[in-house]
This record gives structure tokens, C-alpha cells and sequence, in this order.
């Protein structure tokens, strides 16, 4: 009989049920908030998204991206393409055409990025997506320039629900609140199995030591290509669900200002977790709100709790709780 | 059997002569000690014959394979591994992870993106078996990166081990750790090597261990090989003892 | 034929400038290990200071030739504050991982450009009476701006002396030293947060030259970081970091690439450069001089 030691095999019991709480609690929100906070929590979900996508690369393969914006704004754009110049409709049809759209750019620009160092990776990331901004400027008369191209309400599920009428935007804040929670809630479990699957493992492997990884007979580049393009796409999937709400589609979600916000939020909830860029990317869209309500200066003001972040708490704010829990728990013991 | 040869292998690093021309024999199911003072060689020897370097000249052929050319992933898929000098482990990993992972390499699993890592229940059970050996079945779950260096050295021979090679290089898997903890990573490898499953090549300073484990000793000095045999023989060949010790052996 | 020598001339000036600003990137993280992603900003800082103070100087009646003094004031202003940021922000994250470097220096380019937009706000700044002080040149049938050859010549300079300082003077054999090994310099009694400061303070003043001599030029504005600062990218990508011969043959390749690019295809000059950077380093990836 073998004895079953110290491994904590994480039954997927207690964690599956909390996160059923929390879902829970997330689908109650419009019932007690008002539309404005329901659509500014649609917004946080989707950052939430674009961050979970990102920190795939950055917390558990290693890989630091500057130019992440190129996804999400890859994919407002081809929902406003598809709503202008195909008259496609179908929030469902964005989703179906955009993801394997961002999926071969991610491809694309990744397959250029990951032959290379730290560094070099850094600034390639940053120049590509770069590169893609001032396309969306000098081709003005495709993506409509600074003034972007708009977006009509999209439909849902076919139609399902409708849309027109007294009372229409409240009734469709509310439902794409529930149709973005939906993706959420799918988007979650799938990042949480493949970082908990073998290939995971292996990022993260690669991410603590690759020498020894290749000495394991792992085929570095490959994986670091394939976690660029599933990161990618799950950035792009976030821009296709911020488009409708939006509205508009802007050059603004390329700039690199945009992919530092992307960062940001991936360290503010603390990027060596999981639930981190979650918990970073809801936050972080309730702080930017007050912010630049507050202030015209307020890239000043990121700038500096950026510093400050990685300065006093670079496990950002979920790690921070997690050892605060640690040394409760310690202290308990005592 | 012959399991690996080198043929006239040579590596220079600008004036120094690393591998000088060197005929190295492994044979199936020994335990061989490779020793000589600090710069000998030793490790570049090792460096080639796993791809961590390529060779100036010569071949290597493994199991009557010409290897000489092959990538590192080729050569682990042919069955050979090795540990490493400075301990070389995935620190932000549990120890069970470091092991399964592995196995999950040998066996091709990495590809599995939509399966839990933890359900594969063959990995599982291989893995706590190889920690059983290994005597770190009790820290299974804690991180790589905060385990003491004789646990960490024992861990890096143990990822080494459980890809579950035909020829397995150890680089000075002893140095830094207490006597109790020599004596089990030497016991194990001796042990796995007696079942018959490995061969293994061991680069060690600790001149006991040296000749209570090993069935055969080489000896390198500036590049080339100064004396091969079993510890008996070793003993025996006053030039060796001068070299290692300055003084003749007692009998 | 004179168009082509027009054109050569704006290749070297356009070299010039990007010499300056990659040739301080690359010794910053020759040095220092660091790619400060703020060094855009600094350049843009560079050339704000300058046109401010050009303007000011301008409005209180100085005569022309002292205005040519105001050049390397903007410069020294910017190695001011990199004397300020290194050991303020950067230093604290030598022994950190690799990406908290970067994400302090991001940081830091967040705040930079937005303080730049804090205290010259969104018009655009310029100097062009120092570029109409000095007359005209002919060259061939046609007139060019005699300022220009300035900012050439203050290039060449630039390579030529940073060159001596590095290669020819002891403080170069203690940058070298302590770019090789800081651990052995260190031993060897260098003061190596001295060495690393002065590197950065150095880096910071050619970013800023950069900015402040080609001011006359073209009018600071806002987003001018940013853009230069990926054209460094490009420049130290196809050169290699940590290379003087690099950022200069970098440098003169990526403008006259660009400059034959604007006059051929002006929408793709940048698709254009971004296809010369990725076909170098599918070649060699560490660019062209670059070290592994």
C-alpha cells in the first residue's frame, strides 16, 4: 500500500466551491448596483481578461510584454471591420471570426519575439505593437484615424434578447454585464487548467530555469511561442468584448500607453498568482475611473504607483495579502 | 558492452586544452568515477558528451551511434542525462512538480494542455516513487527554492534520474552537503545502478566516495586521461597516489 | 544628383541625432545592464528645455550667437536628472529580477512624458531662429540650411569623443572594466556606483544633445519620445546593444532607410525598417556588433 505523503493534492472541491460564491456574488451585482456601476464592472471583468491572457506570459513563463495593446486593440478593430464593412451583427460572429484573427497576429508577433532574450523580447514587443498603432493612423481611411470607427449595438445570442424600445440600454447593460460574466467565468477555468496542466508545468519550468529545462529535453522556443499565442488571444478576446460597450474603436487601445495599463494591472493584483491579474484588472478599472476623473495627469499618476508598486509591493496586492495570511497564521500558532 | 565511446575528442578554450585527444569507454551498468584536480577537464568531458558544448574535433557515439551532431533533446530522447556542479533546479516549483515534470517530459506529456497535471495518476505514482528513493517524499510540497543545498543536490540528481536514462552524469553530486547526506545520494545511485537500470558516470573530489562506490575510477589531469581501473588498482598505481595525494597509499 | 546629395545630407543629420540617442541607450545598458525606456522622453526633454529656453532667451533680447550656448544647457540638464534618477530609482533593483528593471524604467517613462505635457503642455515648442541665424549653403543648384552641417558635425563629434573617453582614457577602462564584471571591478577598488551613475548621467546627456540640436530643426511636441525612442529600438536591434560602432552603423543605416523610405513609400518606411531589424536578427540575433 503506498503511503500518500505531504503533497497537498489539492482537492478541486473547496476551490471550485468558492469560486461558485463568488460567481454567484458577481451575477447578483445588477439586481443592487446601478447601470453605471454594472457597466463599469463589465469593464473591469474585461480587463480582467485581457490580464489573466497577459500574465500567462508574464508570471508563468517569465516573459515581460510591452506591446500587449496590439491584441486587445487588434481585436475592437475587427469587430468595428465586421460591423461597418460586413454588417455583421452577431457578438457571436465577432467572437467566431475575432479570436482566430488575434490568434494569428499573437502567432505572428510572437513567433518574431520569442527568439529572443529578456530584453530584446521587451523592446520587440513594444516596437510591433508600435508598428501596428501608426498603421491604424497612416491608413485613416480604413480605420477611420484618431477619430476611430463607431460600433452599433451588437446582438446577442441571435437576437434573444431585444434591444430596442424605452428602457433598451439599461436592459442591454444588464445582459452584456451577464454575457461577459459568462465569458469570464469560461475564460478562468480554461487559464486555470492550462496552467495546471503538464504544458503548464513546463512554462513554468522554462520560466525558473531554462537551462535545465532543456535539459530535460524541452523544446524552449515552442513553448514559449505557444503560451505567446494563447496569451495573446486571450487579450484579443478581451478587446472583441470591449468594442460593442465601447462603442468605438480608437487608436488609443494600440498605443503603448494602453499595453503599460495592461502590465499595470497584472502587478497591481500581483503577477505570481493566479487570481492576481484578476482581482489587479477590476481594481485597477475602478482606480482609473476615479483617477482620470480626478486628474488630466493621471498617466503621471500610474507612472508613480508603478514605481511605487514594484518599489515597496511587487507581489502586488493579492501576494501581499497571502503573506499577511502566512504570518497571521504563524503568529496563531505560536 | 560498450554503452559510450569518444573517439580523439578534443575541446580548447584559446591556450588550455581541455579535452586533449581523449578516447573515453563507458560500459553498460557501471559505476564510474571520473576524478582529477580542478581544471582537469572533468567537466568539459561531460559538457560535450551531453551537448551543453560541441566538440573541436572527434566523435562521440552512443550506443554505436554517432552522436557527435545531435541536439540536446535528441541526445536525452537516446537516454542520456546529467545533474549539474551548481544545483539547477525550477525553484517556483514543489519538489513533487520538479520530479513529475520530469517524467512528464520523458514521456512527451508536456503537450497536454487540457489535462490536469495533478490527475495523471502514472506520473503521480512514478513520482513519489522516485522521492521515496531519493528520501524526499516528506517535502513534497514545498517549493524547490526553500529547501536546504543537500536536500536541493539530492532533488537535482533525482530530476536527472527520473528521466530515467541509460547513461546518467553526475557533476560532483556530493560537494556541499554533510556526510549523512553523501552517503544517501550514493547509496541511491549505487543502488539504481546495481538494479540494472542506469549507468552512471560520477565527477567527484570526495576521494571516499570515490572508492567505496565506484566499480571503475579514470583519472584526468590537463586534458587527458592519466589512469583507468577498478579502486584496487587505483590504489595500487603509486604515479596516481603522488598526483592525488602526494604520497603513496598504505596498502 | 544634387537631390541625391540633399538627400545624403538629411540621412547624416537624421543619423546624427540617432546616433546620439543610441549611442547613450547602449552605453547605459552596455554598462548597466539596463534598457532605460525612458530614454525617448529624456531626448524629447532635451529638446523642450532647449526651445523653452531659446524662447526665453529670445523674449528678454539676447543676442543670436549666445543662443548657440543654450545647445548643451539642454543636454546638461537631462544628465542632471539622470545624476537624480539612478541612484534614486534605479539603484535600488540591481539585485532584483531582470523585469523590475524594466518595469521601474517604464515607470518612469509614464511620468516623464506626462510631466513634459505637465509643464510645456500640448503646443508645440520651437527654435528655427537658431536655425535662421546661420545662412544658407549652397550645395549644387540648390540651398541648404547651413544649421544643418552643425548638427552633423556636433554627431561626428559626439562619436569621436565618446569613443576617445571610452577607449582612450582611464574612466573608459573603468566604464569597460565594470561593464565586463562589476563584482571583479568592484574588488579591484573601482567605485562602481561612481562608474554606474557617471554612465548613466553620460547616457542621459547624449539623449538630451540629441534633443536639443535638433530642435531648430523640427519643433518639440508631444509624442516625440515615444517615437524616438522605438527608432533607438530599431537602431541598437540592427546594430547591438552595447556597441559604439553599432548605434553609429546602426544610426546610419535605419535613416537612410528611413529617408529613402519617405521618398518612396511613405506609408510603410516604418514596416520597411521593422523588416530590416527582423531580417538582422534572424541573421544575428544579437544585432550586428552586438556581443551573445
Amino acid at each position: 500500500m503506498k503511503a500518500e505523503p505531504a503533497v497537498s493534492h489539492r482537492s478541486a472541491l473547496p476551490l471550485a466551491g468558492a469560486a461558485l460564491v463568488i460567481l454567484l456574488g458577481f451575477a447578483l451585482v445588477p439586481l443592487f448596483a446601478g447601470t453605471y456601476q454594472t457597466q463599469l464592472l463589465t469593464y473591469g471583468l474585461i480587463a480582467a481578461i485581457a490580464a489573466l491572457g497577459f500574465n500567462l506570459l508574464l508570471g508563468y513563463t517569465g516573459l515581460l510584454s510591452f506591446g500587449h495593446s496590439a491584441y486587445f486593440g487588434m481585436g475592437a478593430y475587427i469587430v468595428a471591420f465586421l460591423a461597418e464593412d460586413f454588417g455583421l451583427h452577431s457578438m457571436e460572429g465577432y467572437i467566431l471570426i475575432g479570436l482566430p484573427v488575434t490568434a494569428i497576429l499573437s502567432a505572428l508577433f510572437g513567433y518574431i519575439c520569442v527568439r529572443h532574450t529578456r530584453i530584446f523580447f521587451g523592446i520587440l514587443t513594444l516596437a510591433l505593437s508600435q508598428v501596428l498603432w501608426s498603421l491604424a493612423f497612416k491608413f485613416f481611411w480604413v480605420t477611420g484615424g484618431s477619430d476611430g470607427l463607431r460600433i452599433p449595438r451588437p446582438t446577442l445570442l441571435g437576437g434573444l434578447v431585444d434591444f430596442t424600445g424605452p428602457g433598451a440600454f439599461v436592459r442591454f447593460i444588464n445582459v452584456y454585464y451577464y454575457y461577459v460574466l459568462a465569458v469570464f467565468a469560461i475564460c478562468v477555468v480554461v487559464m486555470w487548467v492550462i496552467v495546471h496542466s503538464p504544458f503548464g508545468k513546463a512554462l513554468q519550468a522554462i520560466r525558473d530555469n531554462e537551462v535545465r529545462a532543456r535539459f530535460l529535453g524541452l523544446r524552449i522556443r515552442r513553448f514559449r511561442w505557444i503560451a505567446f499565442l494563447i496569451s495573446g488571444t486571450f487579450t484579443g478576446l478581451a478587446g472583441i468584448l470591449w468594442a460593442p460597450l465601447n462603442g468605438l474603436a480608437t487608436p488609443d487601445v494600440l498605443y503603448w500607453t494602453f499595453s503599460g495599463e495592461i502590465v499595470f494591472t497584472a502587478l497591481l493584483g500581483g503577477f505570481r498568482n493566479f487570481t492576481g491579474p484578476i482581482l489587479g484588472g477590476i481594481v485597477f478599472t475602478y482606480l482609473k475611473t476615479y483617477a482620470v476623473a480626478t486628474t488630466e495627469y493621471w498617466q503621471l499618476l500610474l507612472g508613480v504607483v508603478l514605481v511605487l508598486l514594484v518599489l515597496v509591493l511587487p507581489t502586488g496586492i493579492v501576494g501581499a495579502l497571502t503573506s499577511l495570511a502566512t504570518r497571521f497564521k504563524a503568529r496563531e500558532k505560536s | 558492452m560498450i554503452l559510450l565511446k569518444t573517439v580523439n575528442l578534443r575541446k580548447q578554450f584559446g591556450e588550455t586544452k581541455a579535452c586533449d585527444g581523449l578516447d573515453f569507454i563507458v560500459s553498460k551498468g557501471e559505476f564510474l568515477s571520473l576524478v582529477g584536480s580542478n581544471g582537469a577537464g572533468k567537466t568539459t568531458l561531460v559538457n560535450l558528451i551531453s551537448a551543453h558544448l560541441q566538440p573541436d574535433s572527434g566523435q562521440i557515439l552512443f550506443e554505436d551511434r554517432d552522436i557527435t551532431f545531435m541536439s540536446v533533446t535528441d541526445r536525452i530522447k537516446a537516454g542520456i542525462a546529467r545533474s549539474f556542479q551548481i544545483v539547477n533546479l525550477f525553484d517556483g516549483l514543489s519538489v513533487f512538480d520538479n520530479v513529475a515534470l520530469s517524467i512528464f517530459a520523458r514521456e512527451g506529456k508536456t503537450v497536454k494542455i487540457a489535462a490536469l497535471a495533478d490527475h495523471d495518476q502514472d506520473v503521480r505514482d512514478e513520482s513519489f516513487d522516485v522521492l521515496g528513493q531519493f528520501g524526499l517524499t516528506s517535502k513534497s510540497a514545498v517549493p524547490a527554492g526553500g529547501l536546504a543545498q543537500g536536500e536541493r543536490k539530492l532533488l537535482d540528481v533525482a530530476v536527472a534520474y527520473a528521466l530515467r536514462p541509460k547513461l546518467l552524469f553526475l557533476d560532483e553530486p556530493t560537494s556541499g552537503v554533510s556526510t549523512r547526506e553523501k552517503t544517501q545520494i550514493m547509496d541511491t545511485v549505487s543502488s539504481v545502478v546495481r538494479a540494472g537500470t542506469v549507468t552512471a558516470v560520477v565527477i567527484e573530489h570526495d576521494m571516499d566516495v570515490v572508492f567505496r562506490y565506484s566499480d571503475r575510477i579514470v583519472m584526468m589531469h590537463e586534458g587527458r586521461f592519466l589512469a583507468d581501473g577498478t579502486p584496487e588498482e587505483i590504489k595500487a598505481n603509486t604515479e596516481v597516489a603522488n598526483i592525488l595525494l602526494g604520497a603513496p597509499l598504505t596498502a | 544628383m544634387t537631390i541625391l546629395t540633399i538627400q545624403i545630407l538629411n540621412s547624416l543629420l537624421y543619423a546624427s541625432v540617432l546616433f546620439l540617442i543610441s549611442a547613450g541607450l547602449s552605453l547605459i545598458f552596455g554598462v548597466m545592464r539596463i534598457v532605460n525606456m525612458a530614454h525617448g522622453t529624456l531626448y524629447a526633454i532635451g529638446a523642450f528645455v532647449t526651445a523653452w529656453l531659446v524662447g526665453r532667451a529670445l523674449a528678454l533680447g539676447v543676442s543670436l550667437g549666445w543662443l548657440f550656448l543654450l545647445l548643451p544647457v539642454g543636454a546638461v540638464v537631462v544628465a542632471l536628472i539622470g545624476f537624480v534618477i539612478e541612484p534614486l530609482l534605479l539603484r535600488p533593483f540591481y539585485r532584483r529580477a531582470e523585469e523590475y528593471q524594466l518595469l521601474v524604467t517604464f515607470g518612469l517613462l509614464l511620468i516623464l512624458e506626462d510631466v513634459v505635457r505637465l509643464i510645456w503642455g500640448g503646443t508645440p515648442l520651437s527654435a528655427d531662429t537658431l536655425m535662421d541665424a546661420l545662412p544658407s549653403v549652397r550645395v549644387g543648384g540648390l540651398v541648404y540650411p547651413g544649421y544643418n552641417f552643425v548638427v552633423i558635425a556636433v554627431g561626428a563629434a559626439a562619436a569621436l569623443a565618446l569613443w576617445l573617453v571610452i577607449y582612450r582614457t582611464r574612466f573608459g577602462v573603468m566604464l569597460r572594466a565594470t561593464s565586463q564584471d562589476r563584482r571583479m571591478a568592484a574588488a579591484l577598488g573601482i567605485n562602481v556606483s561612481l562608474v554606474y551613475v557617471s554612465a548613466f548621467a553620460i547616457g542621459c546627456f547624449m539623449a538630451g544633445l540629441g534633443g536639443a540640436i535638433v530642435v531648430p530643426t523640427q519643433a518639440a511636441v508631444l509624442g516625440m519620445g515615444i517615437d524616438a525612442l522605438i527608432l533607438a529600438f530599431v537602431v541598437v536591434v540592427i546594430g547591438g546593444l552595447g556597441s559604439l560602432q553599432g548605434a553609429l552603423v546602426g544610426a546610419l543605416i535605419v535613416s537612410l532607410v528611413r529617408t529613402a523610405g519617405i521618398q518612396f513609400f511613405p506609408e510603410l518606411e516604418l514596416a520597411i525598417l521593422y523588416l530590416i531589424a527582423a531580417v538582422v536578427l534572424l541573421v544575428k540575433p544579437t544585432g550586428l556588433f552586438g556581443e551573445a
